[in-house]
């Protein structure tokens, strides 16, 4: 059986000015798949991702996310997607429950809806003891565990993670890790954009992209195999200097 | 010893930063500090460069005591924050010749020591320092950072957001620096950037858990390690969590790091388990150890 396309963009392209960040990428994502974006910095992959995501009109081509046009329906695309930064994430000021309460309401959940959803949570990642806690004194990992499940209240179809286990420490980021597999499990596609490789290693498929397009898209090791290396990293290192 | 610390231990309210940390680093040394965020390093570069004070303990850079001779010290060192430190408002130009006037030198006295970092930003001297890309911010902070010469650079998470090429060739640049007899502290959060220092110190919570030379750290990692793969990754990782037998079960990219509790370790056996379980294509191999299983071992 075909699994359904969740993100499918053909020749998408973003121009500023003279200067093409994104230039004409043709790629689909499936249902439950963990997707790996990368690139280096400036690349063009916050600049795709923002197409994606409904908050930037693409120049040329065209993308659907969860079903709607990016360039039609953006509105739609945003109640059907989810979203996670390392650099914002939560509200340090409030707690644990405000900080649920808050995104739910955001994502236009009912009370009676984030109550439940509050209590899953809270349960899900044995947060009981401290969710009349300010969010800015839990230790790092924590508040990423509780920002992707944040991210997660509304079931959206995609959660877009933007470099998520940058900078915690290794056992922090592999529990991170089987809840991103977790979620996948449960069919909510995965989009990680990092430049961080070891990150690209867990992903099921990686593309790469290279001055606006994608120069690689393959499983990991395909990938390796492909260019006969040990690493993501040295992958990686190949493609850029070409 | 190019820098000794002795028995460092620092808190803010509540929260203990650094535990009774010791290590030395021998002169012409590059010495990694690695460490996830919050491990205590950044408070310890801090502590060596003279701009916080330690509740306990003594250290010593270049053998100036960080208290008592902390003037002789800021003239023996580089410091490379984590966080961009330069004036944005200033050119590339402006802020090299601001640092080497401060420490009463100029850029021609040491253009051969910088020359190789600063030629690949000279094409942009006229660009304000805000307005470079990130892997040139760096660059022009590692040439400030160098332009008066110092005993001993302290380079708190130089790679730390950097691309793979950047980062290679920022280690590259390293390297090099390091030849010319110039002492190298790095912190890194990066387990992978570990193998590339002469010896390491592994950070967590406020303590070392362990300090030698990567491959003799690698060394002590006590079990046999397999790379385990299957069709669902979920799967495999929830049922070896519930295999009797388990040591310790990680995702490690696209394989999972296993170790059994056994000396003899019965393969068949975990295989037939894994299949009753329904999973298929199943894959066990012994594989190396890194840095980052020893780590999680310590840690553990």
């Amino acid at each position: 059986m075909k699994k359904e396309n969740v993100i499918e963009a053909t020749n998408l392209t973003k121009t500023f000015g003279e200067f093409t960040a994104v230039n004409k990428i043709t790629f689909e994502v499936k249902k439950g798949e963990i997707f790996g974006f990368l690139g280096a910095n400036g690349a063009g992959k916050t600049t795709a991702m923002k197409m994606l995501i409904g908050i930037s009109i693409p120049s040329e081509g065209q993308a659907t996310v969860a079903g709607y046009d990016v360039s039609t329906r953006p509105e739609d695309i945003k109640k059907s997607i989810g979203y996670m930064s390392q650099k914002f994430a939560l509200y340090d000021d409030l707690t644990v429950k405000e900080n649920i309460t808050f995104f739910g309401g955001i994502y236009g959940l009912k009370r009676s809806q984030i109550r439940i959803k509050s209590e899953e949570l809270i349960n899900n990642l044995g947060l009981q003891e401290v969710s009349n806690d300010l969010v800015g004194s839990l230790p790092l990992g924590w508040k990423q565990k509780i920002s992707f499940s944040v991210a997660l209240l509304h079931d959206p179809k995609i959660i877009f993670l933007d470099e998520p286990t940058g900078g915690v420490d290794p056992i922090t980021r592999r529990q991170f890790w089987e809840m991103i597999y977790e979620t996948a499990h449960k069919g909510t596609t995965v989009f990680v954009t990092t430049h961080y490789m070891d990150e690209a290693e867990y992903c099921d498929r990686v593309s790469i992209m290279v001055n606006g397009k994608i120069e690689a898209l393959d499983t990991p090791k395909k990938l390796k195999e492909q260019f006969k290396v040990d690493s993501m990293n040295d992958v990686f290192l190949k493609l850029a200097r070409e | 010893m190019s820098i000794s610390v002795q028995h460092i231990s620092k808190s803010f309210d509540k929260v203990t930063a650094l535990k009774d940390i010791s290590f030395k680093v021998k002169e012409g040394e590059l010495f990694g500090l690695i460490g996830p965020d919050g491990a205590g390093k950044t408070t310890l570069f801090r502590v060596l460069t003279t701009l916080l004070f330690a509740d306990e303990g003594t250290a010593t850079v270049a053998d100036f005591d960080v208290v008592e001779d902390y003037k002789s010290i800021r003239n023996s060192v580089g410091y490379m924050p984590g966080k961009f430190s330069l004036y944005q408002d200033l050119t590339v130009e402006e802020n090299l010749t601001f640092f080497a006037t401060i420490f009463g030198t100029t850029i021609e006295e040491n253009y051969d020591l910088i020359k190789e970092i600063y030629v690949q930003i000279e094409p942009f001297k006229d660009r304000r320092a805000g307005d470079l890309s990130g892997g040139m911010k760096q660059k022009l902070a590692l040439s400030c950072a160098l332009i008066h010469k110092p005993k001993v650079l302290f380079l708190d998470e130089p790679t730390t957001g950097v691309d793979p090429v950047s980062r290679k060739e920022f280690w590259e640049m390293l390297k090099r620096l390091q030849k010319k007899g110039i002492t190298i502290l790095v912190s890194t959060p990066y387990m992978d950037e570990a193998a590339l220092c002469d010896r390491i110190a592994l950070i967590q919570d406020g303590e070392i858990l362990e300090i030698d030379t990567p491959n003799d750290i690698i060394k002590t990692f006590p079990k046999k390690l397999y790379n385990i793969s299957a069709n669902n990754m979920y799967q495999l990782i929830k049922n070896l969590n519930a295999y009797k037998h388990q040591y310790s079960v990680y995702p490690f990219g696209e394989f999972v790091h296993y170790t059994d509790q056994r000396n003899d370790f019965k393969k068949e056996e975990l295989i037939n388990y894994l299949k009753e379980n329904n999973l298929k294509n199943i894959t066990i191999t012994e594989t190396a150890p890194t840095i980052e299983d020893v780590f999680m071992e310590l840690a553990k």
